[in-house]
């Protein structure tokens, strides 16, 4: 209950836990940090269940227009891209993993390989979107691609763009978080007692991973 | 100082213990949260929940203030049939400004952001909210969203109303798109506090709150944070969503490129019939401690009433429908909507029994915060049937969008907060300051609050009962008397807040020093300092051995045999 640190025995090298003086214990203080990032991700499913509630009502006003655009994209690209995404979540659960070992340099290469994969990832994602923009398969009054005129499909192309743009968005945010994250294990941070920045952030990186396990299906696949 | 460390810590013997200390040596070795620091950064920079709540007050009054002038002005262009004092555009952007200003940067954060950041770790017995930081942030994050607000309002403005209903509102040419973002930025602010405030409650409380020792404030917070947690990111999407139409011409919402205005409509509602939940639910809490405080008696159904406001946080989520009852969806959504609606009134029935209970037999001690909650019971329950009236869907069919709706939820949501706003701010008064106000003065000025609301809305639901419709800038002459009468309302209810803020601010100044525990509370908030040290205890934590509200039956005290 007191301001007093608690004298944590920590690997050489590494440091021991920061505790903040209005917690009653470690336990205490990293529990309240994990419920309030899954608090965070809550708020997060949510505002994308918006965008998946247009996607799903206007799927089911425009059937054809959405099937067609759908059939527009590239599903190549798209496979490649979750398959790129998958593997850095695996690899944002290793770094979990061996901050809890203490090996700060297996932490600082798994998010290495993690932020290069969301690199690629939106690489990729550009050079969908630049084949979009020539095409002229954009949003709303964008809209001036003569291949496919179906009612509806100026709608779906917004919510692609949004629904892409936001992931993106997300996937640019995360990847500031990671970078953190490996700046800290860059300094040999992290061990058995002190990780939960690593599962934090990698808590986020799924969340990132997960919206676009359902994006996908919805835009490239049905 | 410190407290006993055995022995008995109930409130009394803190208060005991403070008084005497506090009258030998004034100032204390432990300097009160608002002496610990007096610069200026020492306010902007500070992490305390305390000082950060104190900020709030201030900005929100300030909100308060600026949406209050702006409903005169309304008024006031309503007292003549034709043109008063504005221009019909004048007009709608007041009561847009009016009311964006109102919702989003005075209801919604006025008893969470203020109260509940102030007592919610006291009554928790923590030294802080979880993340204290981020409680700092949540404060910045809710005054770079509301300047960025306001300047969008007073460069071009909006005429959209509160509501940014679409079409219309993918089409104005006014400047829109700073005011959602601006209302967007706020969202954050919202979902911060409850984040934090969630956190707070689960991991934070002392050794000895369980989850049924925790003051009924605490529960209605907590209930509010969930909402604000689930039900903000929607409209935050949606916000930008409608800037997405409004700048770039994105159709989501425009018909002529197949978009539809009423899946607007049910996002927007979605969110917000359970936001009008953000802004009663705390009042709701602010009530169950004071009608305890103040006819000296145990809550009655302690589990009722905390149960009864999750429930109204979870059944909120379902009855958006009825905001369409005309909007041309299906009449078994209608029907649905409007039993899930009424479930509501159900939950908020068995509370407004519990606080009677709580009053019968109590021994009332009629002080100010009490004549609000006189007066909030007497709105929530006029309110409340309103609600179920317009709940009904035949009936809502020719209420909907006239002045009945306007004076249903200003009864309830408006008379709801702000009673709760005042009560909390007359009962926790001399715990936040230190100081105390005259009690005569608050009681004049509520009564002409109170009397002043009924004149400004009575005459508005006759108004829409005789088909005058909401938001119009002309009105055919026969409809002038009960607009005349409302306005009148309007000036009374307007001169009781100006006799509040003189009192109010004289007290800051020049007021009595207030006792630990003027009121003689059992709330857990009570048991220290009055204002509280900056860690809010001082030495050992005390120790909570009775449930909150635990007052002696007065007519079991007399005789306690007869039990
Ligand atoms: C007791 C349960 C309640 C029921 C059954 C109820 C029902 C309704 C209904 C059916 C409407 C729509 C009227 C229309 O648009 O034609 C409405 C409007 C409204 N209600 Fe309630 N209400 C209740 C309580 C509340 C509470 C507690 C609040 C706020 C704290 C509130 C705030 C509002 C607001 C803001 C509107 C305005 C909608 C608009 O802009 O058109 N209601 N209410
Ligand atoms: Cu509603």
């Amino acid at each position: 209950m007191q301001s007093s640190a608690p004298v944590v025995s920590v690997p050489e090298g590494t440091q021991a836990p920061k505790f903040a003086a209005h917690f009653a214990t470690l336990d205490v203080q990293n529990h309240a940090a994990r419920l309030g990032m899954w608090l965070f991700l809550s708020t997060e499913i949510l505002l994308f269940a918006g965008l998946f509630v247009c996607y799903g009502f206007y799927r089911f006003n425009f059937p054809e227009a959405f099937a067609e655009g759908s059939r527009h994209l590239d599903l190549f690209l798209g496979t490649v891209n979750t398959i790129v995404l998958i593997t850095s979540s695996f690899t944002a659960a290793m770094a979990v993993h061996y901050a809890k070992a203490s090996k700060n340099k297996m932490v600082t290469l798994m998010i290495a390989l993690t932020l290069l994969m969301a690199l690629g990832f939106l690489v990729i994602k550009g050079f969908e979107y630049h084949h979009k923009f020539e095409q002229g398969t954009l949003p709303g009054k964008y809209y001036h691609f003569a291949g496919i005129q179906v009612p509806g499909i100026t709608l779906y192309f917004t919510v692609y763009f949004l629904s892409t743009g936001l992931h993106a968005f997300h996937v640019i945010i995360g990847m500031g978080i990671l970078a953190w994250v490996m700046s800290r294990s860059m300094k040999n941070h992290f061990n058995y007692a002190n990780f939960t920045a690593v599962e934090l952030g990698s808590m986020y990186w799924h969340l990132v991973d997960l919206v676009w396990i359902f994006l996908f299906p919805m835009l490239y696949l049905i | 100082m410190s407290l006993p460390v055995t022995g008995s810590t109930s409130p009394e013997a803190v208060a005991a213990h403070e008084g005497a200390h506090g009258d030998a040596h004034g100032e204390h070795a432990h300097p009160s949260y608002l002496t610990d620091g007096t610069t200026i950064k020492s306010w902007l920079l500070t992490v305390d929940h305390k000082r950060i709540g104190v900020m709030f007050l201030f900005f929100v009054l300030l909100f308060f203030l600026v949406g209050g002038i702006y409903a005169l002005l309304v008024r006031i262009e309503l007292l003549t049939p034709g043109p008063t004092i504005m221009d019909a555009m004048a007009y709608n952007r007041a009561f847009t400004l009016h009311g964006v200003v109102m919702v989003f940067l005075f209801m919604i954060p006025a008893i969470p952001a203020v109260f509940g950041n102030f007592m919610l770790p006291l009554m928790v017995g923590a030294k802080d909210v979880a993340f204290p930081r981020l409680n700092l942030l949540s404060l910045y994050i809710f005054l770079t969203g509301a300047s960025l607000a306001i300047w969008g309002m007073l460069h071009g403005g909006a005429d959209t109303g509160w509501t940014f209903y679409t079409p219309y509102s993918t089409q104005t040419t006014t400047t829109l798109a700073p005011i959602l973002f601006g209302v967007f930025i706020t969202g954050f602010s919202s979902i911060v506090t409850g984040l934090n405030f969630i956190v707070t409650v689960h991991t934070m409380r002392a050794p000895g709150i369980t989850w049924f020792k925790l003051p009924l404030f605490v529960w209605a917070i907590y209930a509010t944070s969930i909402i604000q947690v689930l039900a903000t990111p929607v409209i935050g999407l949606l916000l930008l969503l409608v800037i997405g139409e409004n700048v770039f011409n994105f159709g989501m919402f425009d018909p002529a490129r197949g978009g539809d205005p009423v899946l607007f409509q049910h996002l927007f509602w979605f969110y917000s019939h359970p936001a009008v939940y953000i802004m009663v639910l705390p009042t709701f809490g602010v009530m169950s401690e004071i009608v305890s405080a103040f006819s000296r008696k145990n809550i009655f159904g302690y589990r009722a009433v905390a149960y009864s406001s999750i429930g109204i946080a979870f059944v909120g989520f379902f009855a958006w429908g009825h905001h369409m009852f005309v909007s041309g969806q299906s009449t078994f959504d209608g029907a649905i909507f409007s039993v899930l609606s009424m479930l509501v009134g159900v939950f908020t029935a068995i509370k407004v029994f519990n606080w009677v209970g709580t009053v019968y037999r109590g021994a009332v001690d009629f002080k100010t915060p009490f004549a609000y909650f006189c007066g909030f019971i007497y709105f929530t329950v006029f309110g409340g049937m309103t609600g179920i009236a317009v709940a009904t869907m035949s009936l809502d069919v020719s209420w909907h969008d006239t002045y009945f709706v306007v004076a249903h939820f200003h009864f309830i949501m408006v008379g709801g907060t702000v009673m709760g706003f005042l009560a909390a701010l007359h009962y926790w008064f001399p715990k936040m300051f230190g100081k105390t106000y005259h009690d005569g003065w608050g009681l004049v000025s509520a009564a002409l609050i109170i009397l002043g609301f009924n004149f400004t809305f009575i005459p508005q639901f006759l108004l829409g009962n005789s088909g005058m419709p909401r938001r119009y800038y002309e009105y055919p002459a026969r409809f002038q008397a009960l607009h005349v009468a409302s306005t009148a309302g309007a000036t009374v209810l307007a001169l009781g807040l100006v006799i509040v803020a003189i009192y109010l601010i004289h007290s800051l100044v020049a007021g009595k020093r207030a006792a630990a525990n003027p009121w003689n509370s059992k709330g857990y908030e009570w048991m220290t300092a009055s204002p509280p040290p900056t860690h809010n205890f001082v030495g050992p934590q005390p120790v909570y051995p009775e449930e909150p509200h635990f007052y002696v039956d007065p007519k079991k005290a007399e005789a306690p045999d007869a039990v």
